[in-house]
């Protein structure tokens, strides 16, 4: 990648000199940004490709891969995705390349601590793939107990690399929470920071608090099967529900690290694109806040039909609810930034409008599954795939798009081509409703999770619902394919191509190493649009 | 659409039904708003020399949080008011063990008839089933009925219904177990209440001993009658003579009601939760006693009126 950065002078841009060398071993943030941002989007091909996996066997009624195959493939894309796609993309590539540049810093806290954040995460991530060439692994994402501690496939190297993987986050959140407390620039009060730098705060927060459960939950089964010192299994004189609530207490509060920064993303790139201050701004930074406070008190709502005490759930389920009104408020405030707003219909636009779109229908299928009664015969089937996937693809991933095309200019100085980015937008968002939406139905009729067969009375909407999958993988292939072409060809970015009001847009495409000639000194909130001057 | 063939099952579709209007009404009010103002506010058509500079609107916010929450705790009580029937079964019930196999369901009835992948039942009277695990976590899930429950190793769980409609409905494993996972399939067969009696009959006649009577036997064979009468006489144990069911006041001063789950455990962990003034020193039946004759001990004690 080289590249020509705009007239900052003398001054040379973060992407240029150095081999690779420089960049293996640099310290700044935005280097280790965009390293953060090829591994994450490549473990995202490789979990797409599981997930094409998954809707193929599931396409026809009958075996295509035998079961423990299959087994595997699921396993292997909720593993991938989870764990090292959508919990680390957001806040370790876009949240590091900006956040210090959001709050007039020239680096993070701790550049070194970014640095070691990043191998730890691809030690980790090796470690996991190390198990595809010794047998795989048939848990599930989840790990049950105590069929994770029976499996005779590879659960060791896979739960040790989401113990290494975990410090990494650890790691990314201390660094982050610690940034944006020290080096704000002057006048960068709280109220002034970008929407997005709350959520990632927010985030943060979950990482440092939440994380430290899944090692020392991934630790405890690694023991049990190692040791035989029962914590889980029955057999041994453990309890198997015991793991499910260890396991959640870590993997609820994760599903809020892994939506928070999307919604960032979707504050910033609302505004942009209408040309419009936010609505709502305090409501939507503290319902980052509040949602990071509930999301330590639900976990149980994934276990109403574990055997869990009906007073246990009764909690789980009124404290469920209250999700609903932060996320709410948001929804609502976004929706309104739009009235009299000067509404502009490029590629990050279109996705974020998705983004309100799917993840409403995610948040609103999520009232079925807090209600106790109705969770009952919804849960474990594919009404909850859906509604995870409308939260977590619907949701996060538009996010993440819409901002990857939002900064794409500013992190490597070229353009993406517009209408390539809307024609692959296309597929993906019809796409996405075409696979996830039949699989409402399937669920509603009875159709359980993780099932390598299925019979007839499934067989209409399953075929539909593959088509789907083959549409998203389209979209998805064209757009790595472009940008990866405007890395070189693209048309050259402007310092401010979408008229932003974040510091960000006050610097060159692509920025300089030390992003800031100067100190900044920040009189305004970050939206002041209509405000004449 | 599935039959509603439990008498849960219209009160579960009522709430979903609630909940997908009041979701549908808020989703097109969502999607309406954003789409007449792309429309109409879309840069081709209206780009002001600066926006209006609208920051928010708390009394707006407000009162849709207020609203929100009003409704979203309606939602929570009806789910909650029908969850405690789920979770209720009614004193009458036909009790049936199920244990759940990788990957069958094996389904065994007061008089010792055994059934595997077939759970035959009456219409129109209550079946409470005790279900618990040979390996790891499955899930009884019968969408007809609109009911789902986990079957745990090493603890009971219960499930109860109420089947209204006659005829075979398609029972699912719900959570995941490994290879035949989906292959863990059953059926409830529900028959009249009078052809129901007439094949209790006719198996009974075939059949050797029920639970409680192998339970019965276990129960000297394995020694228990050394400590435990079985006649309401205090021995180095309590009696067992109408234990099932009572209130037991622990030795740290706690309320206990004796359970299937509470039979289990003191005979797993005697030691775990002791009855008040008597001594720690019953053994464990850890490894000596099967999940199935765990099951026949405890069937015999409920078996003690």
């Amino acid at each position: 990648m080289e590249h020509h950065g705009e007239s900052q002078g003398h001054h040379k841009s973060y992407l240029e000199g150095g081999g690779i060398g420089s960049w293996l071993t640099t310290l700044d943030h935005k280097r280790i940004g965009v390293m953060y941002l090829a591994a994450t989007m490549l473990f995202f091909a490789v979990g797409g490709i599981f997930a094409l996996l998954v809707r193929l066997e599931l396409l026809k009624s009958g075996p295509l891969f035998s079961p423990d195959v299959y087994n595997k493939f699921f396993t292997f894309h909720g593993a991938i995705m989870v764990f090292m796609f959508i919990i680390p993309i957001i806040p370790a590539a876009l949240g590091n390349f900006f956040l210090p540049i959001m709050i007039g810093a020239k680096d993070v806290a701790f550049p070194r601590l970014n640095l070691a954040s990043y191998y730890v995460f691809i030690g980790g991530a090796l470690l996991a793939f190390l198990a595809i060439f010794f047998g795989g692994v048939d848990t599930g994402w989840t790990f049950y107990t105590p069929y994770s501690i029976r499996s005779a496939t590879s659960v060791i190297l896979v739960t040790m690399g989401v113990f290494v993987m975990g410090f990494s986050s650890i790691m990314t959140g201390l660094n982050f929470i610690v940034t944006i407390h020290k080096l704000r620039a002057p006048g960068m009060t709280f109220h002034r920071m970008p929407l997005f730098l709350w959520a990632i705060y927010a985030t943060a927060i979950i990482q440092v608090l939440a994380t430290p459960v899944i090692g020392i939950t991934t630790l405890l089964l690694v023991m049990e099967r190692v040791l035989g010192i029962g914590f889980f299994d029955p057999k041994l004189g453990g309890d198997p529900i015991l793991f499910q609530h260890f396991f959640w207490f870590y993997s609820h509060p994760a599903v809020y690290i892994m939506i928070l920064p999307g919604m960032g993303i979707v504050s910033e790139v609302i505004t942009v694109f209408s040309r419009k201050h936010i609505f709502g701004y305090k409501a939507i930074a503290y319902s980052s806040l509040a949602i990071a406070f509930i999301s330590f008190l639900v976990w149980g709502h994934h276990m109403f039909v574990s055997g869990q005490s009906a007073w246990a759930n009764f909690l789980f389920s009124i404290l469920t609810m209250l999700v609903a009104i932060p996320t709410a408020i948001k929804i609502f405030n976004w929706t309104a930034t739009l009235y009299k707003g000067s509404i502009h219909l490029q590629t990050p636009m279109l996705y974020a409008l998705s983004f309100i779109f799917l993840f409403t229908i995610g948040g609103l299928t999520g009232l079925f599954l807090a209600a106790l009664s109705v969770d009952v015969s919804l849960h474990d089937t594919y009404f909850v795939v859906a509604h995870f996937h409308y939260v977590m693809m619907g949701g996060t991933v538009m996010g993440l798009l819409a901002g990857l095309h939002y900064w794409w200019p500013k992190m490597f100085g070229r353009m993406y081509p517009e209408i390539w980015g809307k024609i692959s937008w296309a597929f993906v968002f019809l796409g996405f409703n075409v696979t996830f939406l039949p699989q409402f139905w399937l669920g509603k009729m009875g159709m359980p999770r993780r099932y390598h067969d299925y019979g007839p009375e499934f067989a209409t909407w399953n075929m539909v619902s593959s088509v789907g999958s083959w549409l998203i993988g389209v979209g998805f292939l064209m757009m790595f394919i472009y940008f990866l072409w405007s890395l070189k060809r693209g048309e050259k970015a402007s310092s401010n191509p979408w008229n932003g009001k974040t510091l960000e847009w006050q610097l060159s495409s692509p920025p300089t190493t030390h992003n800031f000639d100067h100190v900044p000194t920040i009189t305004e909130g970050p939206y002041q649009y209509g405000v004449l001057r | 659409m599935l039959p509603q063939a439990s008498t849960i099952a219209p009160h579960i579709d009522s709430l979903y039904n609630f909940i997908f209007w009041i979701s549908l009404i808020s989703f097109v009010g969502v999607v309406a708003a954003m789409v007449y103002f792309i429309i109409r506010y879309h840069r081709s058509r209206w780009d002001p020399f600066k926006t209006p500079y609208i920051t928010g609107h708390s009394a707006m916010e407000t009162s849709v949080s207020v609203g929100l929450f009003i409704l979203v705790m309606v939602i929570f009580a009806w789910g909650w008011k029908d969850y405690k029937k789920i979770v209720s079964p009614p004193q009458n019930s036909l009790e049936i063990s199920v244990l759940g196999h990788q990957w069958f369901w094996e389904f065994e009835y007061a008089n010792g008839k055994k059934l595997t992948n077939e759970l035959v039942v009456p219409k129109g009277r209550p079946v409470k089933l005790i279900m618990s695990s040979a390996d790891v976590i499955h899930s009884f899930f019968v969408p007809n009925f609109r009911l789902k429950q986990d079957l745990v190793p090493g603890t009971y769980t219960t499930l109860w219904f109420q089947a209204t409609q006659t005829g075979e409905h398609p029972v699912f494993c719900a959570e995941y177990c490994g290879t035949g996972h989906s292959k863990m399939l059953a059926k409830v067969k529900v028959v009249e209440p009078t052809e129901y009696a007439r094949w209790e009959k006719e198996e009974k006649k075939e059949k050797g001993l029920n639970p409680a009577e192998v339970g019965k036997e276990l129960f000297t064979k394995k020694g228990c009658n050394v400590c435990h009468t079985v006649t309401g006489q205090a021995l180095i144990g309590p009696s067992l003579l109408g234990i099932f069911g009572k209130n037991e006041e622990l030795a740290d001063g706690k309320k206990i009601q004796v359970d299937e789950n509470y039979l289990r455990e003191s005979l797993m962990q005697p030691q775990a939760k002791l009855v008040k003034g008597f001594p720690p020193v019953m053994p464990t039946f850890q490894g000596t006693l099967t999940d199935e004759e765990v099951n026949a001990v405890i069937a015999y004690i409920k078996s003690l009126k």
